[in-house]
């Protein structure tokens, strides 16, 4: 019984879902550049944005394909409101200090790293074509961040105090990633989509193990943001888009 | 002076072919997008029309719309009215399709070639090996950064002429 042919607007809300989260988290790792503490960290955050940007650009414009609207990249990066983003909530938090921004690398490369080499089998060929591109750019970006967190966590007190602080204040933006929504259950059973809640038992395993060795404890705070993939978020999301999208609104058509 | 008509479509692949070996990565020069593996497939139809299939290096390289705008007009200036060139994601491009003169180039370059072969997806061990310094060969060499000067290259330094070099990422 081969599985029926999944819903096209649902495969569109999908590609759009991972879209904005490598979308969203390029914006923010953009403003690091010029800010970071040393010329080489500098340009690995923006060359970490640039690949999410890359795999941003091919899953808005397959997104806008299948939904068939007519809407290209542009005008689904530029033109819609905040309600239509559907991108987690992780990676529109602020960049705070850099360990915050080491925490949020370390929690959503972890899980996005997952995410490409469960999708590399994926029926969808559009999502597995960017998937073998996105798996071996995703290693480098979850190594990064390894990286930085043992560095970070078992350096000075100073350092340690910030990494652990980073990973406290971004702990409750981890539980939405792991949420399966019927959009996400039904391309699951049609052998397009990743059961996300799949994901969780590795995604832990590895971030202990990382936080073990970086002498920092794993953050037990309860409360677990949610509304990301159906359009709510956080405060200081607007100022990103307002900031993302206004040379576009100001100059309709605006081409390079 | 159109192309199409008499020569066979064999023969006038090889031109495009021929042509295309003018186009070349803005970031490094001395390679052509043959050199470095974009290059997939070029196709020619009986009414002249030629299909370049590219597939890029890395999701957000910026030089792959460069690259399809100068396979454009190369096939334009060599007389090839209507060309159309289509980006391909599968197969993922990997560094093991350099051939072997475009990594002699970039040691000429001064750019350390992929050392080794890229690393098998959820092998056991990340095999690096040893990156030789393009000015004077020593093995002693040192990664400074993972992410150099372009998303397809890491920043190295050689311990023995202490002269700093980018180190084309195996992948």
């Amino acid at each position: 019984m081969t599985a029926p042919a999944p819903d096209a607007t649902v495969v569109s809300t999908y590609a759009l879902r991972l879209g904005d989260d490598a979308l969203v988290l390029a914006q923010r790792l953009s403003a690091w550049s010029s800010r970071a503490h040393d010329l080489e960290e500098d340009i690995a955050l923006t060359n970490i944005g640039l690949d999410l940007l890359g795999q941003a650009r091919s899953l808005l414009t397959y997104a806008g394909e299948v939904e068939g609207a007519g809407r290209t990249e542009d005008d689904l990066a530029y033109l819609r409101e905040e309600r239509e983003f559907v991108n987690c909530q992780l990676v529109e938090q602020p960049n705070g200090d850099f360990a915050q921004t080491v925490a949020r690398q370390l929690y959503f490369s972890t899980w996005q790293l997952a995410l490409w080499e469960a999708l590399l089998g994926s029926a969808d060929e559009t999502l597995a074509a960017v998937a073998g591109k996105a798996v071996k750019e995703a290693d480098y970006h979850r190594d990064h961040a390894v990286q930085w967190t043992l560095r970070l966590g078992d350096g000075t007190p100073e350092s340690h105090d910030r990494m652990q602080a980073g990973l406290d204040r971004l702990w409750p933006f981890v539980g939405e990633l792991f949420e399966v929504d019927e959009v996400e259950s039904s391309l699951v059973a049609a052998g397009v989509a990743v059961d996300s809640a799949a994901l969780r038992p590795s995604w832990d395993g590895f971030v202990d193990g990382v936080l073990a060795e970086a002498t920092l404890t794993r953050p037990s705070d309860p409360w677990t943001a949610t509304g990301g993939r159906r359009g709510i978020h956080s405060e200081s999301f607007g100022y990103l888009l307002a900031e993302m999208q206004h040379l576009h609104r100001s100059h309709p058509g605006a081409t390079w | 002076m159109v192309r199409a008509g008499t020569t066979s479509t064999g023969a006038r692949v090889d031109d495009v072919r021929r042509v295309l070996a003018t186009v070349t990565d803005p970031e490094i020069p001395v390679l052509t997008i043959d050199d470095l593996g974009v290059l997939r497939d070029v196709s020619v139809d009986d009414t002249g029309r030629v299909s370049v299939t590219i597939t890029p290096t890395y999701s957000g390289c910026p030089a792959m719309d460069t690259i399809r705008a100068d396979i454009i007009a190369a096939l334009h200036d060599a007389g090839y009215a209507e060309v159309d060139v289509r980006l391909v994601l599968a197969p993922a491009w990997t560094t093991d399709w350099m051939s072997a003169d475009g990594r002699r180039k970039l040691v000429e370059y001064g750019v350390a070639p992929p050392s080794g072969r890229a690393p098998v997806r959820g092998g056991p061990v990340r095999l690096d090996l040893t990156v030789r310094c393009p000015q004077c060969g020593s093995p002693d060499t040192q990664e400074v950064s993972r992410f150099g000067s372009t998303a397809c290259k890491s920043h190295w330094s050689c311990r023995s002429c202490l002269e700093p070099f980018d180190h084309f990422k195996a992948l």
